[in-house]
């Protein structure tokens, strides 16, 4: 039996992990869970997760939630190139760096912009006041510039020459903003070439197949359109909750 | 030279990394840094860019993040392998809390933390969103396993137990009622040891007057 993946690519981490094994060659099976449908509340899923939350994996009877844990089990299961979590100690250490900081960081902000930007004028009866939009923008932009300044400091990738786990999962959270509107890499060229660098070395048909759903805002509109009310109504109040 | 941790011990990831490197023998110099007396300064500015705790100096190379520390440890030290197994499904149930706990127990603990002063109606708010982490670390994490990834403490369970001492130390009991928690919390607390535990935890447990503190600085530092 191969390893299913649960997956949204309307979800950032679920695109790494999609990005990670379709570069890698890693057979598996795509198992849709469409979060405008509600999908992730199912009953099978919850055995799958009982977090409720994308991506997700089934390994025959191993099930694992949490995108890094997906990913460092993939590479190790399947013996990925060593650039993506290189053994060396120290390089792996930089990586590791990366993706516990991003949580709070990179992740936070840039999935408050998207969803104050694309998601509350589809799915809230009244917008949100301009400056929390400006907020956000702002702490993202800090962050961004943490993001060049202490994790790039002018090198190829995160760590070193080479791609790692670290620069996928990077881009794939910037991604989010940019979909929304927000070209995070408009008023950087040391990001926008870094940007290039990934895409090239992920291959430009994967990444651009992988981002077709977050760069269609009209699809959003849509989906977001034929929300089942009940659903909608609990979105609104997370969005409410998380973004005051 | 060898190796240097800087340290606030009032920071949970902080404790964390005292412990485990305790714990295991692993030789260090512990470089103080009293983050409330804004000692983030020049000195430990160059350490870690990010200005946060806990850091770590090995030679020329520097790393930030606890988990990114107590993995480079664990491997660096060749610590005991129930730490991070090197099975690859017990490594992965430790790597899928760490990365959890992050937005979850670490977010939550943090908020209930700080909102001691803060108005009731928050106060209230973050309660339940602790309540809620600490029903998926019972049932999701935990289950009916004695430890996150199974028979042996983990990483996972020191991170999560220096977590949750944080909401402990200003009165909120949130092993009381939880059984299932309060067990684990005595298995993990066995394993580290009485006196270890006691010396990471005095910084913390002697902090009752939250109300003189600079709160911009708390919240800044913190990363509430």
């Amino acid at each position: 039996m191969v390893v299913e993946l649960y997956l949204d690519l309307l979800s950032q981490p679920c695109r790494a992990v999609y990005i990670f094994a379709k570069k890698n060659n890693i057979p598996f099976e795509f198992k849709d869970v469409v979060l405008f449908k509600g999908q992730h509340m199912s009953e099978e899923f919850g055995k799958v997760n009982p977090l409720r939350k994308v991506p997700a994996l089934k390994d025959e009877a191993f099930t694992l939630a949490e995108n890094t844990a997906i990913l460092l089990y993939l590479s190790r299961k399947f013996n990925t190139p060593d650039h993506w979590y290189p053994s060396d100690g120290q390089k792996r250490a930089k990586v590791d760096e990366y993706l516990s900081w991003q949580h709070t960081a990179i992740r936070a902000q840039g999935s408050k912009v998207f969803l104050i930007k694309a998601l509350v004028p589809l799915l809230m009866d009244k917008p949100f006041p301009p400056e929390k939009l400006e907020g956000a923008i702002e702490e993202l932009n800090s962050t961004l510039k943490q993001f060049e300044e202490k994790f790039l400091q002018g090198k190829l990738f995160i760590v070193g020459n080479e791609i790692s786990l670290a620069d996928l999962v990077a881009l794939v959270e910037l991604m989010q903003p940019v979909g929304a509107g927000y070209d995070v890499f408009e008023g950087s060229p040391k990001l926008a070439e870094w940007r290039h660098r990934v895409e090239e070395a992920i291959g430009k048909e994967l990444f651009q197949q992988a981002h077709e759903a977050i760069l269609n805002v009209k699809d959003m509109a849509a989906a977001a359109a034929q929300l089942d009310p009940q659903l909608k109504e609990k979105l609104k109040q997370l969005l409410q909750k998380n973004l005051k | 030279m060898g190796l240097e941790l800087y340290l606030d011990l009032l920071s949970q990831p902080c404790r964390a990394v005292y412990i485990f490197a305790k714990k295991n023998n692993i030789p260090f110099t512990f470089k103080p840094v009293e983050v409330l007396k804004g000692e983030e300064g020049e000195r430990f500015g160059k350490v870690n860019i990010l200005r946060r705790v806990p850091a770590l100096k090995d030679g020329a190379f520097t790393l930030a993040e606890s988990m990114a520390i107590l993995i480079y440890l664990s491997q660096k030290y060749k610590t005991p392998d129930h730490w991070y197994p090197s099975d690859i499904q017990r490594r992965a149930r430790v790597d899928e809390y760490l990365s959890w706990q992050h937005v979850a127990i670490r977010a939550n603990g943090v908020k209930l933390f700080w909102l001691k002063l803060a108005p009731e109606e928050k106060l209230q708010e973050a309660f339940e969103d602790l309540a809620v982490s600490l029903k998926q670390l019972e049932e999701k994490f935990l289950q009916d396993k004695p430890f996150i990834a199974g028979n042996r403490i983990s990483l996972a369970d020191l991170v999560a137990i220096t977590e949750l001492m944080q909401p402990v130390a200003i009165g909120y009991n949130i092993f009381e009622n939880r059984p299932k928690l309060s067990e684990w919390r005595s298995r993990v607390e066995k394993f580290v040891g009485k006196e270890l535990l006691q010396e990471a935890r005095k910084v913390i447990l002697s902090i009752n007057d939250l109300s003189n503190m600079p709160l911009f600085k708390l919240f800044k530092t913190f990363g509430v």
